[in-house]
């Protein structure tokens, strides 16, 4: 019975049973993918309010490499009188040991750097000279911290005084500042931490305080517990008008040395020896420092002039001992040769001033002051030879002039005179060609 | 002393403003953060238009302002490598570090040009992102202006609505704008022009201009004078109509080429405060274009 209606309905009513089945599957299929559209198109719309970039442009937002890798590759030809074994006049030597003469290669610096995560960043640079490989610097620093205070930790340049957080390569001229060589041996670096407060005002203020392992000159690796040094350092700074730009800092730095030792000649009347001086005390310097910077229009790339000096005063108070191994020495086994107390001032003022773009001339002046040693000559000359030259009362003093040509921001060659006066009965004229070569990522420079 | 110096800080931080504080690398910047937030914003810009913005020193008085500021706007693409990372670190302010809220790059939000194929420096001063110097497209401000609003209404919620108005009356205002200044440029279309340095691309892109050359052989290096006496000839093959600099670009190089070329100088105003009609983003581009349709 059913069959038949089926069957009376013939051929005609089957074809539009499959047509309408046909067409349902055709809408349902075309609502389907309309779903999937819509599916595709939420997922992808983020990304479509950013217009398509082609290329590499995507991956360097972060503004270069990630590390950012740095090397800096330096050297030079120096020409002057071999002082090998000298040490500058009046000072305690810090173990500073000069430029060597003729062609030699610097100390080429590995700079590796980049953010760790939000909160932190990091850097290392290494010195690399044959057969070491120096940590100048290797620490972190909070980025996260907020309220104008950041954190760094690990070992860094000191930020006492202006250009001893600088690197060699930042330098305006082929060596450190006469009195940076006699206090710090160069730069006064720490193993530590340093905390800086940037105040809320228009005027820049910061404060800076560290605490550090006080291992470098002037004071010595002690084995404690607790900090060996501990520096303060305050800035201020703004711009005049739209072409001028200054800064202004004082620092002090207090560490402690025990049997600091430096070579000195004795008092041996068969012939004198090199004994070790031995100095056990309170080290403390005290750094004002003062930058001006000029460019037109606030535009350094064709001119632009630099002021920058420094004054330092150095404190000493502490016991004056020698030591020898020599049978005839009368610092055989140690000897204890009093108080000494010495308080010695000096500085250095250059300028550097660009002309037109790529060249750059600058003076530089250095001076020292004999400053004041108070000890008991009859016990300390007893063993040690009053000639040395840290019992002198001589007034070192260097000129230095300097012209660099920069063909792009990372190459620059270097020629430099320089009358240096800094050993007593000694005038040393000397002639530095140099050379200095940024690769890579290389990071900005600060003020 | 100790108290004094307190006291001195305290009076020194006192003054509150109510403002939104923006520190904007680039006078556009601050321009267009003043268009979109009006008086409850207070712009400062970082640079000013006779600044080449490659070349800044890392000021205290830039880590004083951004100590403070609230949002830093930049244009980003490696355009503040130089500068603006130790100022950004140095200035202990956390909501303003990259990453976070209150850092904004504008080059991200557009397309940019001469991406290059090879990151070598043998070619010059490359930017691995692309030509940072956007701002002299404005259909490239517009695609700023909406993403720059937003972020305005994200670090200050109370006034989001104000930001998005405002940023919908200047869309309205700078897109009746753009129709106006493409009519006044259609001439243009095709016009050969030499470049100092790779500044005016978005420029010569939106209106059809073509660069027949430039003075810096390389981006960054110098231009000397081999370089510039191939340009010479360059420039008469080419039939170049007009020499432009920014007014930070040194005259020299241009004056060399413009007296032996007999093809005129010209100084855009590259940024607001280029030059006297350029004293908003409107006047920017109303004096470009009179510039450039004074070629002869």
């Amino acid at each position: 019975m059913l069959a038949l209606p089926a069957a009376a309905a013939g051929d005609e009513d089957l074809k539009a049973l499959r047509e309408e089945i046909a067409q349902m599957k055709k809408s349902y299929e075309q609502r389907i993918e309309a779903l999937e559209q819509r599916l595709a198109a939420a997922d992808t719309a983020p990304a479509k309010s950013q217009p398509a970039q082609s290329g590499a442009g995507a991956a360097h937002a972060a503004g270069g490499f990630n590390p950012e890798i740095s090397l800096i590759l330096q050297g030079q030809y120096r020409r002057g009188r071999d002082t090998s074994g000298r040490a500058i006049a009046g000072y305690w030597p810090g173990g500073a040991e000069g430029a060597g003469r003729g062609l030699t290669l610097d100390e080429s610096e590995l700079v590796v750097s980049a953010n760790i995560d939000p909160y932190y960043r990091g850097l290392l640079n290494v010195a690399l000279k044959d057969g070491q490989a120096e940590v100048e610097e290797a620490w972190f620093q909070t980025l996260g911290l907020g309220n104008g205070f950041t954190l760094k930790g690990g070992r860094f340049l000191s930020g006492i005084g202006y250009q001893n957080e600088q690197h060699p390569h930042a330098w305006d001229f082929a060596d450190a500042p006469l009195m940076a060589q006699a206090l710090f041996g160069g730069a006064y670096g720490q193993d530590g931490l340093q905390l800086k407060w940037v105040a809320p005002t228009d005027l820049f203020m910061e404060l800076g305080a560290e605490l550090g392992r006080g291992a470098g000159f002037p004071g010595t690796d002690r084995n404690r517990n607790s900090a060996g040094a501990s520096a303060l350092f305050a800035h201020v700074g703004d711009d005049v008008g739209r072409s001028h730009a200054w800064r202004a800092g004082l620092s002090w730095l207090s560490t402690r040395a025990k049997d600091r030792e430096a070579p000195f000649a004795d008092t041996d009347a068969a012939g004198p020896n090199e004994v070790a001086g031995l100095f056990t005390g309170r080290s403390r310097t005290l750094v004002a420092d003062f930058v001006w910077k000029w460019a037109p229009e606030g535009n350094p790339k064709e001119r632009n002039f630099k002021f920058q000096t420094e004054l330092f005063r150095r404190s000493e108070s502490g016991d004056l001992a020698c030591a020898s191994g020599v049978a005839t020495s009368p610092c055989l086994g140690g000897l204890a040769l009093g108080d000494l107390r010495s308080r010695q001032t000096g500085g250095y003022a250059q300028a550097v001033w660009q002309f037109m773009p790529q060249w750059r001339v600058g003076y530089r002046y250095d001076w020292l002051n004999a400053g004041s040693k108070r000890y008991d000559p009859a016990s300390v000359f007893a063993a040690l030879d009053p000639a040395n030259a840290y019992f002198s009362g001589y007034r070192p003093q260097r000129h230095s002039i300097m012209a660099d040509w920069s063909q792009s921001e990372f190459s620059r060659l270097r020629l430099q005179f320089a009358r240096d006066r800094s050993m007593q009965g000694l005038s040393d004229n000397q002639v530095t060609l140099q050379y200095i070569m940024s690769l890579g990522a290389h990071g900005a420079h600060k003020f | 002393m100790k108290r004094f110096v307190l006291l001195f800080l305290l009076a020194a931080a006192l003054p509150v403003r109510a403002e939104l504080r923006v520190f904007a690398c680039e006078p556009e910047w601050a321009a267009l953060a003043k268009e979109l937030g009006g008086d409850k914003v207070s712009a400062y810009s970082a640079t000013h238009a006779l600044q080449d913005p490659h070349r800044i020193e890392a000021r205290p008085s830039l880590i004083a302002r951004a100590r403070s500021a609230q949002l830093v706007a930049c244009t980003g693409a490696d355009l503040e490598a130089g500068w603006l990372p130790p100022v950004l670190r140095e200035s202990g302010n956390a909501a303003v570090q990259p990453g976070r809220p209150g850092y904004f790059e504008a080059a991200q939000f557009v397309v940019r040009l001469e991406i290059p194929l090879k990151l070598d420096r043998a070619e010059g001063d490359v930017h691995a992102a692309g030509n940072p110097h956007i701002q002299l497209d404005p259909r490239n401000l517009l695609a700023v202006a909406g993403p720059l609003a937003k972020r305005l209404g994200e670090l200050d919620a109370a006034n989001a609505a104000h930001y998005a108005a405002r940023q919908q009356a200047f869309a309205e205002r700078m897109r009746a704008a753009i129709a106006r200044w493409e009519k006044e440029a259609a001439p243009l279309r095709g016009m050969r022009v030499i470049a100092q340095h790779k500044s005016f691309s978005y420029l010569f892109h939106w209106l059809g201009l073509v660069e027949a050359g430039t003075l810096e052989p390389k981006p960054g290096i110098e231009p000397g004078s081999a370089h510039l006496a191939q340009l010479l000839t360059q420039a008469k093959a080419q039939q170049a109509r007009l020499i432009v600099r920014t007014p930070y670009d040194s005259p020299r190089p241009g004056e060399w080429l413009a007296e032996r070329s007999g093809i005129p100088l010209a100084t855009l105003p590259f940024t607001v405060g280029g030059s006297e009609r350029a004293q908003d983003l409107f006047g920017l581009f109303d004096d470009t274009l009179a510039k450039l349709k004074g070629a002869p």
